[in-house]
């Protein structure tokens, strides 16, 4: 049965033009990137990914992507936590401001960022005398990263967060657990996979991340040069082959990572399975 | 093993939650808080297990020993719930999703700390005592969003055992289950708890289910206590209209009390045992349904059948008073209905075998 | 063992509940996730400003209405002009045809919707030059034709086509699916047609998930700057949009115009956000 018996009328003009426009805007413009790179020998395409400078790169990029999406689950966790558990001033507006990364232009928190974290900028200033140095370093490219994933975890946290039912915490303190117990032992696990979920998004977003970076990065050969800029440099000098073959093995490490959350999110609904209806719903 | 409640006062807002509670939960004793939504009945068992922080008044307990404080609100003491060992089963059973149903019962013991934490091995020994308690000891391994609403709570129960409490405390612990399994358990708590003899509070809104299983029922309503009894004083000796009119249906008679006789309408009844007075008094008379007779010639209020039900072995009547004062439900064996061959649009005597009058809004007179 | 204090093991203050972290640690965790957002999100929010401003208002009027800063503007609206309508029917049609109808192959079908949220935005670019550059497949064909899309504004357009186009359709196929057919299938009995059951029933019924759509598309259409700076080739005036002309300014160290120039962004940026949690209110409502 291709589709169900349904009175609803257009199902072929809007799915025809989905596939249709899909295809145009999508896929034929990604197939160009693979049928590009099948152009090359073997050889060829294995020495642009794997360049010193290309191999630099990809230290950096997932280096530093890791780092960025490391410090957003501790961090996000936390913002999350507080938005959800805690009152204070102004909770509507942080709470909102949360999205600023989604919002902004890349190349404004690009150079919003380079300026606050350069040696003289308002936090570099601080950081400076600690002999710790952002701008122009890879640190500089965690920072921007940071920036960029925050959203992502505190957004997938949060409404997990809302619904986790308090009696399960009244529950431990009543058998009891401390409040760091019930954290780490009933809290954690429920919230975890919407931890890990929130960390491969920020991850595998900062992997592609290219404009808020080049700024604050300074882009200096084998120590602040990421993978996309690598991409530009080598269009800018007119090496479509070589462009092509680090934006093949970029996206295959994109797509892999891509799979790697969709498994991820099925194996949490599987081994967690949501809370029974009947613990969700509030006492009368 | 007691619990002492004095004077216990919680607001929410501008909501009087509970105004001046006071109880005594004596050793071993099962008892149930029943009230309508709202009464107060589950804020003042969070309030004993510690899971809510009462305005002011005080909580003791009475060990073998001494008195321990568990609130005392002149000196702001409050004990943590954690330090109160009280096994608390909720409405929704809080099982812990991501762990088994072992994990589950040996939380309590696994989260103390390290100098008290029995072995594993006795934890497991101790686990699997608890399940076969609870009969489900083969569940082990499963995940509660495997097992049956009363099979989670079940294990809720196993789960707050565990921790040898000093008082189990039961928030509408079958609320959540359909009826034929909440008859089971209940029958179940109330085995089990011949067999433990744990000092047990259970918040209900069902007065069957607290007739049948508790030792004593407090009835609650609007934060307050309206009577404290067994079951069978509650329900043979209400104390307040709310009481009667919550332990079942009930019809409702304005008249007056004169000379030993309920004056309803055009009838007058005898009273039982009831004192006879100068003066006449006005009076609300109160009856239940399986509580009149029905006859073509007898005594009692004329009505007119409107309407009859089969349920079981009674014919539930509905009746509308000639004198046109409301309708009457009735109750009536089914082989006197068929014997009296009653039908609908019959005008026929009503009678109430018992009644009980309160003169006073608040105050019982007699039966 | 008479005094009452003695049989008071541990005594805890009131106003922490047993299911709350006491006072002082809670402000501790306030405090450290505020000083966190301050440092990562607030300040630089707050330096586009400042940055814009230290020159003062003339310098800032001036970096606005600078021809360049025009024509950017202009290419920039345009850009969105064009991608957000076709995208937000596009996101319509496919939700259209996922929500309302079973079929084998939608689950891979809503994995490439999503596929370009998961590509570089340079790969994006990229994609484009390899397609319409001179070396591209297209390229001899478009030579001998005379006509321009890479470094000119068609493959702006396409570019920015390319990295908006899941928005719309993300938003309304879970919020169509919730809502399921039946309000579609009565209208039709009732003998309506399928434009009017369209028009009348389904979208009023999903016209905050739209907006909501639209409002995050437009955001990404008007600040996208990776994939439009590999395809746009940087000529000032012609095709440069607001981020490209801010990174220019930048890159030139006028420091101050870039700022002033990026406050148009930072705007549309509170703008965003300010109308997301409108239509987020108005969507959790509707539930």
């Amino acid at each position: 049965m291709f589709r169900q018996s349904n009175v609803l009328p257009g199902f072929n003009i809007s799915l025809g033009f989905t596939i249709f426009y899909l295809s145009l805007v999508v896929l034929i413009p990604l197939s160009a990137v693979f049928l590009k790179s099948f152009t090359l020998t073997w050889d060829e395409f294995w020495a642009a990914v794997t360049a010193p400078r290309v191999l630099a790169s990809y230290r950096l990029t997932f280096g530093a992507s890791l780092a960025a999406a490391s410090i957003n689950a501790v961090f996000g966790l936390l913002v999350a936590w507080v938005l959800v558990r805690y009152e204070f001033p102004a909770k509507k507006l942080v709470d909102a401001l949360v999205d600023l990364p989604f919002a902004l232009p890349t190349a404004v928190a690009g150079i919003t960022l380079a300026t606050i974290y350069a040696k003289n900028g308002w936090v570099g200033q601080f950081l400076a005398p600690l002999g710790i140095k952002v701008a122009f370093t890879p640190l500089g490219v965690v920072v921007a990263l940071t920036f960029i994933g925050l959203p992502f975890v505190v957004r997938t946290i949060q409404p997990i967060l809302e619904d986790f039912p308090k009696e399960m915490e009244e529950a431990a303190a009543s058998l009891g657990a401390t409040r760091v117990q019930t954290f780490v032992m009933v809290i954690l696990p429920s919230i975890g996979p919407a931890v890990l979920t929130g960390f491969a998004l920020a991850f595998a977003r900062a992997i592609g991340e290219y404009g808020s970076v080049i700024f604050i990065a300074g882009n200096i050969p084998m120590v602040s040069e990421i993978t996309p800029l690598m991409i530009v440099t080598k269009l800018e000098q007119y090496d479509e082959a070589g462009a092509t073959s680090i934006a093949a093995a970029m996206l295959v490490a994109s797509f892999l990572l891509l799979l790697g959350i969709n498994l991820l999110q099925a194996w949490s609904s599987r081994v967690l399975p949501p809370a029974a209806p009947d613990q969700l719903e509030e006492p009368a | 093993m007691s619990i002492h409640v004095k004077k216990i006062v919680k607001r929410f807002g501008a909501f009087n939650a509970l105004r001046e509670i006071d109880l005594e939960v004596g050793e071993g004793e099962l008892i149930a808080l029943l009230g309508p939504s709202g009464c107060g009945k589950t804020t003042l068992l969070r309030i004993i297990a510690g899971l809510e922080t009462p305005d002011s008044g005080e909580i003791w307990f009475h060990g073998n020993e001494e008195g321990e404080v568990w609130f005392h609100g002149d000196d702001s003491k409050c004990q943590h719930v954690r330090e109160r060992q009280v096994g608390f089963v909720f409405q929704h059973y809080a099982l812990f999703r991501h762990m088994t149903v072992f994990d589950n019962v040996a939380f309590g013991l696994r989260v103390r700390p390290k100098s008290e934490r029995p072995t594993e091995a006795t934890i497991k020994e101790k686990v699997m005592e608890l399940l076969r308690l609870v009969q489900l000891d083969w569940l082990a391994e499963r995940y509660p969003a495997q097992l049956s609403g009363g099979q989670r709570q079940r294990i809720a129960l196993a789960r707050a055992l565990a921790v040898e409490p000093k008082v189990l405390l039961l928030d509408e612990p079958f609320g959540a289950l359909d009826a034929q399994v909440r008859k089971e358990l209940r029958r179940w708590l109330r085995r089990l708890h011949d067999e433990l003899h744990v000092t047990s509070v259970f918040v209900t809104h069902d007065q069957d289910e607290a007739l049948e299983v508790a030792d004593r029922v407090v009835v609650m309503n609007e934060g307050r206590i309206e009577q404290i009894g067994t079951p069978d004083e509650i329900y043979d000796h209400p104390a307040t209209p709310f009481v009667y009119q919550f332990l079942g249906d009930v019809n409702l008679f304005h008249g007056r009390v004169s000379d030993g006789h309920a004056h309803i309408g055009a009838a007058a009844i005898q009273l039982a045992g009831h004192e006879p007075a100068d003066t006449a008094v006005a009076a609300m008379f109160y009856t239940r349904p399986h509580d009149i007779e029905l006859s073509h010639d007898g005594g009692g209020l004329e009505a007119r059948i409107q309407g009859a039900r089969r349920a079981g072995g009674v014919v539930k009547v509905r009746l509308e008073r000639i004198d046109g004062h409301g309708a009457v439900e009735a109750e009536v064996p089914r082989e006197s209905w068929e014997a009296e061959a009653f039908c609908e649009d019959q005008v026929v005597r009503v009678y109430p075998k018992r009644l009980k009058v309160f003169t006073a809004p608040e105050t019982a007179l007699a039966t | 063992m008479t005094s009452q204090a003695m049989t008071l093991p541990r005594v805890y203050q009131v106003d922490a509940g047993p299911t709350s972290e006491s006072t002082p640690f809670r402000r501790l965790l306030i405090a450290v996730a505020l000083t966190f957002l301050a440092a990562f999100l607030w300040l630089p929010l707050a330096a586009v400003f400042v940055g814009a401003l230290r020159e003062g208002l003339g310098v800032y009027w001036e970096a606005l209405t600078d021809p360049d800063a025009l024509s950017a503007i202009k290419l920039t609206v345009i850009a969105a002009l064009i991608s957000v309508p076709v995208n937000m029917v596009f996101g319509i049609a496919a939700a259209w045809a996922i929500a309302k109808f079973e079929f084998r192959g939608k689950s891979l079908l809503i994995t490439l919707i999503d596929l370009p949220f998961s590509v570089s935005p340079v790969i994006a670019g990229l994609l484009f030059v390899l397609l319409f550059g001179s070396h591209g497949w297209f390229g001899e064909f478009l030579a001998e034709h005379n006509i321009r899309i890479v470094f000119a504004v068609p493959a702006i357009v396409l570019a920015t086509l390319f990295v908006t186009f899941p928005f719309v359709a993300r938003e309304l196929i879970p919020l169509m699916q919730e809502q399921g057919t039946e309000e579609e299938e009565a209208a039709i009995v009732l003998g309506a047609s399928g434009w009017q059951t369209f028009w009348h029933i389904t979208l009023p019924n999903i016209r905050w998930g739209l907006l909501y759509g639209v409002i995050l598309c437009n955001a990404r259409a008007m600040g996208e700057f990776g994939a439009v700076s590999v395809v746009s080739g940087h000529i000032r005036g012609l095709t440069n949009t607001i981020p490209l002309h801010v990174e220019i300014l930048y890159n030139e160290y006028n420091a101050t115009a870039a700022f002033a120039v990026a406050t148009l962004l930072a705007f549309l940026a509170l703008g965003t956000l300010a109308a997301k949690t409108l239509v987020a209110r108005h969507l959790r409502g509707h539930h």
